[in-house]
């Protein structure tokens, strides 16, 4: 789409919403919030940007095949549970370390997982409407 | 140790990640995804083992206690879907290095495969009816994948048909699960056994049980609501319509088994007898369909119908030994199945077409293709001494036990025209001379396709041999599947820890 | 309250059933999105409704409400919008190629997986049977 308007404010909108995303997804620890809506977030701020400047320029932006983003979501996920076995002896185990004073354990990275996959997923669909026409 | 039961799940969805991020060598996204089958093969086989040493055994995820986390359990039916569902997988692979163009693997046909192999893994696995759900779902969204893979248009039409009326599907079994969750407070399936016992309201119960009659019968083809199959099976590659004849209607027979012995049991003279009627009925019109059919793509896919049939016969009538008799005919319908439609790929692959009318004179110009199909077909319809016939011979022998002779005729007789259908094939595909013969177009394989085509159904028409001459150790099995269905008690206990 | 949730369901099911038994391929899938709401009120409703409690209890194992919300039917009810979620832009998606495809979104037109003879296709309100 040509339009001034929308790409100027794209520009602005999207690196927000990028970083909103991000915020909502580490939130989504205690509070509401989560991997899912913030993998959401982001590729919505990813399907905008796709409007204002075409799919390709997507592409580019994000530089990864969007299949291996989600599938390496996936890996995370698989990754948190088998730390769970290694550290605790069963699958997906809770397993906590202190770096710092913040506590970061499996769960953040099983989030993280899901944010990948959302993302991923999600850009797949996006790109292939977009590309179609 | 218990760690062993995610590992069905694990290893494939690892083969996936590694695929896809490998994706772009060849050799690579193959290895890997080999690789993968091979191990899930040796975790099958140790998942078998140890059922058999120390009976079933369970794996509490995050180490929540039984009836509040994700529990998964296996017990011998568990296992014999999990070793099935490896081989299938190890089978596709191989079979798909050399059925798969070049278009299809590099958008990620093996990771797609990886995830389908695993989810239905993880749906055998499940102990809860919530966790079973999101595992058809990712049974759902693979295959769908799998099935538009290349976008044809006759794929894409295809698929309509088919996550259509499997969404209506998974949104039935997702009320009934929360309706159950409603009057009982619990998911887990060894819980609800013990609990829907309290429930003062059997036809309340009785009612939900309708509704997932209605959703795995969506799910696994049976008789009013299987025209999704035939409409969309026969569109993707062959090796695809294998894979899926092999696993993914079987799914839904191994969620009746379990839910139809372990959970709705309180009013069988309903809803057992309404499953042998559907059984009845989805063998006869499965087999009208393949009668009616000239292409054996096609043939084959109404005959997956006419044998859930079967397989529902023996959950219907609801007696140990007809539960046997299901359970090995699981096992030999899918490996009957699968290699029957893997012969078809090899034929579509030399005559570019599956129409009865153009392909002809096999017999003489692949005599062991020849071999390889009449074993199978014969397996099939029932003939001694193949595993065909011995399970159909435990089903009708338990249906006559029972005093159901509708049912027996209706095996019997639905087994003749499943001869009728075979001999079809038989006498069009290989006895008849090839009507192409002058054709130039028709393209041999080269040796490492005719290997890769060839194993793949060589060591599947030996499985189904085996299965008949020494089925003793097969049937002992099955038994044990069966008495651990119809005797819950230590489901129960492996799940929960405590004796109901 | 249950109840008036109860026949909000079921008004909302029957609603989508009608969309649903629709050819119109994007009625069907409007009818779905409605089902899934449903499918996903049913859930919310079966866990009983509560005012206001979190569902905490203490460490003792003593509820800390009395009258405590159930944490089940929210986990749930999360997985459930999640999966249909995916699914229904999946088939979205698959909808869209479908009319690019092939040119309708009829799919009593769609004819091409299992075709029929020239003189026994179905009536096509766009003309004619495609392949």
């Amino acid at each position: 789409m040509n339009s001034l308007i929308l790409r100027t404010a794209t520009k602005i909108l999207v690196s927000l919403m990028l970083l909103f995303s991000i915020f909502i997804m580490l939130r989504g620890h205690n509070e509401p919030g989560g991997g899912f809506v913030g993998g959401l977030i982001a590729s919505t701020a990813f399907g905008l940007y796709a409007v204002a400047y075409g799919p390709q320029a997507v592409r580019n932006a994000i530089y990864f095949d969007p299949r291996k983003i989600a599938m390496f979501g996936l890996g995370l996920g698989i990754l948190a549970g088998i730390i769970g076995i290694l550290a605790k002896g069963v699958f997906l185990t809770g397993t906590w370390t202190h770096l710092g004073g913040i506590a970061i354990g499996t769960p953040v990275l099983f989030d993280l997982g899901v944010y990948f996959v959302v993302v991923g997923a999600v850009m797949t669909l996006i790109l292939a409407m977009e590309e179609e026409e | 140790m218990n760690n062993l039961l995610v590992m069905p799940i694990v290893i494939p969805f690892s083969a996936a990640v590694l695929g896809m991020m490998f994706n772009k060598y060849k050799m690579a996204r193959r290895g890997i995804s080999l690789a993968g089958s091979l191990a899930l093969l040796v975790v099958s086989t140790l998942i078998m083992l140890t059922v058999q040493r120390q009976g079933i055994f369970a794996l509490q995820m995050g180490l929540w206690k039984a009836p509040f986390g994700i529990t998964f359990v296996a017990d011998h039916l568990t296992a014999i879907m999990v070793m099935l569902t490896s081989i299938i997988g190890l089978i596709g692979v191989v079979y798909s290095f050399a059925d798969i163009d070049e278009a299809r693997e590099s958008f990620g046909y093996y990771s797609l495969l990886q995830v389908l192999v695993g989810g239905v893994c993880g749906a055998f696995l499940a102990g809860d009816l919530f966790n079973l759900y999101v595992w058809f779902e990712l049974i759902l969204i693979s295959s769908f994948s799998l099935l538009i893979l290349g976008g044809e248009k006759a794929q894409i039409d295809g698929a309509i048909k088919y996550i259509a009326i499997n969404l209506v599907a998974t949104l039935m079994f997702l009320c009934g699960i929360v309706l159950l969750y409603g009057i009982t407070g619990t998911l887990n399936m060894a819980d609800l056994h013990l609990k829907v016992k309290d429930v003062a309201n059997t036809g309340l119960l009785t009612g939900i049980g309708v509704l997932f009659i209605m959703a795995f019968g969506i799910k696994s083809a049976v008789f009013p609501l299987y025209f999704w199959l035939p409409a969309s099976y026969h569109t993707p590659p062959v090796i695809v319509s294998a894979i899926f004849s092999g696993l993914l209607t079987k799914v839904g027979i191994y969620a009746f088994m379990r839910v139809f012995t372990l959970i709705f049991t309180q009013d069988v003279a309903y809803t057992h007898n309404m499953l042998l009627i559907i059984a009845g009925f989805t063998m006869v019109s499965g087999v009208l369909g393949a009668a009616a059919h000239n292409e054996i793509r096609k043939i084959l896919l109404f005959h997956i119908i006419s044998q859930i049939g079967y397989l529902l016969m023996g959950v219907a009538l609801f007696s140990p030994l007809a539960m046997v008799g299901s359970v090995y005919f699981l096992g030999h319908i899918i490996i009957v199945k699968t290699n029957l439609l893997l012969i078809g790929g090899i034929i579509k692959r030399n005559a570019a077409t599956l129409e009865l009318k153009l392909v002809g004179g096999y017999y003489k110009s692949a005599p062991i293709l020849a071999i390889m199909f009449f074993v199978s077909a014969f397996s099939l319809a029932g003939f001694p001494p193949l595993s065909g016939f011995w399970a159909k011979f435990v089903l009708i022998k338990s249906s006559l036990i029972q005093g159901s002779f509708g049912i027996a005729a209706t095996a019997l007789a639905v087994g003749l025209m499943t001869a009728y259908s075979m001999t079809k094939i038989w006498g069009e595909a290989f006895w008849k001379p090839n009507p192409q013969e002058d054709d130039c177009s028709k393209q041999a394989l080269s040796n490492q396709e005719r290997y890769l085509m060839y194993g793949p159904v060589i060591g599947l028409t030996i499985m189904t041999v085996v299965m008949g001459i020494w089925a003793q150790p097969f049937l002992e099995m099955s038994n044990y599947a069966a008495q651990e269905l119809f005797n819950p008690a230590n489901y129960v206990k492996a799940v929960l820890g405590v004796m109901p | 309250m249950e109840t008036v949730l109860a026949i909000l369901c079921g008004i909302l099911m029957a609603a989508s059933v009608y969309l649903m038994l629709s050819r119109n391929l994007v009625k069907f899938l409007f009818g779905l999105m409605l089902n899934t709401s449903a499918a996903n009120l049913l859930v919310f409703n079966s866990g009983g409704l509560t005012r206001g409690n979190p569902p905490f209890i203490a460490a003792d194992g003593t509820p800390a409400y009395a009258n405590m919300a159930n944490s089940v039917p929210q986990a749930l009810i999360l997985t459930a919008i999640v999966i249909s979620f995916a699914l229904l832009a999946c088939a979205l998606v698959m909808a869209y190629r479908a009319y690019q495809d092939l040119g309708t979104v009829d799919t009593d037109c769609m004819r091409i997986a299992e075709p029929v003879a020239e003189h026994e296709g179905p009536p096509c309100r766009k003309g004619k049977v495609i392949a």
